[in-house]
């Protein structure tokens, strides 16, 4: 235990001392993170509301493939990442094996699914409310998807929140494809698992205070939003 | 007076098997407000969808004769998560128009410029209301369909209801309006369309179809009995 409460004194003399090593990894996380979850939102958002909206045969597949997408596991993500970007597989020729790139690619794969199911949940309660009305102003599919999109936008930006969380949490598919390199593609996770197996227990558990207050600080961000939501629109 | 501005021509709507109108001719002539009455499950609503076009026929047709532009308004006002302005100026937007003068000018008609710039569902029931009457209004429509708009409202909200709409009336906009309120359809009505297990019982002048039924369904309906 004295062992214990030393290393996190340490720790949280790391943080405060703004030591620059682990604020190279914190910045590179948020990075790839950030990238990941716009990646995902510009894809999952539409998709996700167009789902809500339009009918189409095999709707209902997709869905099933959505969802299931959703529970993917990342090493298996990270590895079909990695036979694709690897210099045999058919992205090879790009060169984004072991980059914040790939990392990206990893973490925004996995989201996608997660962002474009939870936001067809979202607008179709939604849509059942204004189909009816939208129709009778003359709004064709697309409008509607728009102006799903921006009347949920408190709720799809919980949604986004979610997303980013999971992405800055995910540890398996970076390992794979991004190589864990100090200086280059070591994110908060990756180092967490690195310098725990090492027995650096003050840097792992520093990563952890600070990763642990960016999911408080997400998740007290989705809160108010939720709040300023239904302050405003009932 | 012209013919009529919508014409229903054999026109039936089922969902599967069963037929919720069925064979229904008529035609609704410009000028003063025709009201659809008839007890619970007669077909109202849904013939108000099918007049408006947001439901196909399944048998015949509606024909439209000289009709620019139409809008609905329904029992449960169904308001954007937006201002009241917003609101009506998403419809205007939806609909190819650029005049955003009519927004304020819908909003006095309705006797809500004070609520402008507040989000349009928090307002009251009768408040929301007349925020989707405002919408509808300021699109300018040459017919305008009401269901049921006052069943959810006051007394109050109702008679705010009623002198907006008698106002649009004068103006020479069409409106065709179901309801269960006989009160109402007298104060209001043109022209009564009786409906009664999805089938037209009766279409008369307001004045007549009140005075003197010509169905027995009808006369039924007026003592308040339970129509078979």
């Amino acid at each position: 235990m004295q062992d214990l409460g030393a290393a996190f004194q340490q720790a949280l003399g790391l943080v405060a001392a703004g030591d620059a090593g682990l604020w190279a990894i914190i910045a590179l996380s948020l990075r790839v993170s950030l990238t990941a979850t716009l990646i995902a939102a510009c894809i999952g958002l539409p998709l996700g509301a167009l789902l809500a909206v339009a009918r189409f045969p095999g709707r209902q597949g997709l869905l099933v493939v959505l969802n299931a997408l959703m529970g993917l596991p990342p090493v298996v993500a990270g590895l079909i990442i990695y036979i694709l970007l690897s210099r045999s597989g058919p992205f090879g020729a790009l060169g984004l094996l072991f980059t914040p790139a790939a990392m990206v690619i990893a973490q925004a794969v996995l989201i996608t699914p997660i962002l474009a199911a939870l936001t067809r949940q979202v607008l179709e309660a939604m849509w059942e409310e204004y189909a009816e009305q939208l129709r009778s102003l003359g709004s064709g599919p697309g409008r509607a998807v728009r102006t799903l999109l921006w009347d949920g936008r408190f709720a799809l930006l919980t949604v986004l929140l979610a997303g980013f969380g999971r992405a800055s949490a995910e540890v398996g598919a970076v390992m794979v494809v991004g190589g864990n390199i100090e200086g280059f593609t070591r994110v908060m996770t990756t180092a967490i698992a690195l310098e725990t197996s090492k027995g650096d227990l003050p840097l792992a558990l520093g990563l952890g205070i600070v990763l642990m207050a960016i999911v408080l600080g997400v998740n007290a961000a989705a809160q108010l939003l939720r709040e300023a939501s239904a302050r405003w629109s009932g | 007076m012209s013919g009529p501005v919508l014409r229903a021509e054999g026109l039936g709507y089922s969902v599967g098997e069963r037929a919720l109108l069925q064979g229904l001719d008529f035609g609704i002539a410009p000028g003063a407000p025709s009201f659809v009455i008839g007890p619970n499950g007669s077909g109202k609503s849904t013939l108000l969808r099918l007049l408006h076009g947001l439901l196909a026929p399944s048998q015949g047709r509606v024909v439209q004769a000289g009709i620019g532009r139409q809008a609905m308004v329904f029992q449960k006002p169904v308001l954007l998560r937006r201002s009241v302005t917003q609101n009506i100026a998403h419809a205007l937007s939806l609909a190819g128009i650029r005049d955003a003068a009519r927004i304020p000018a819908a909003l006095e008609e309705v006797g809500l410029p004070h609520l402008a710039h507040r989000p349009a569902r928090l307002l009251s029931g009768g408040e929301q209301q007349r925020v989707a009457l405002a919408r509808a209004l300021a699109l300018h429509p040459d017919i305008l369909f009401l269901d049921e708009p006052t069943a959810s409202l006051d007394p109050a909200a109702t008679r705010a209801v009623e002198a907006i709409l008698a106002r649009a009336a004068a103006r020479g906009m069409k409106i065709v309006m179901t309801t269960h309120d006989l009160h109402q359809a007298r104060r209001l009505a043109g022209e009564i369309l009786l409906l009664h297990r999805g089938r037209l019982i009766e279409q008369a002048p307001a004045e007549t179809f009140f005075q003197s039924p010509a169905s027995a369904e009808a006369q039924a309906f007026l003592r308040g009995d339970i129509l078979e």
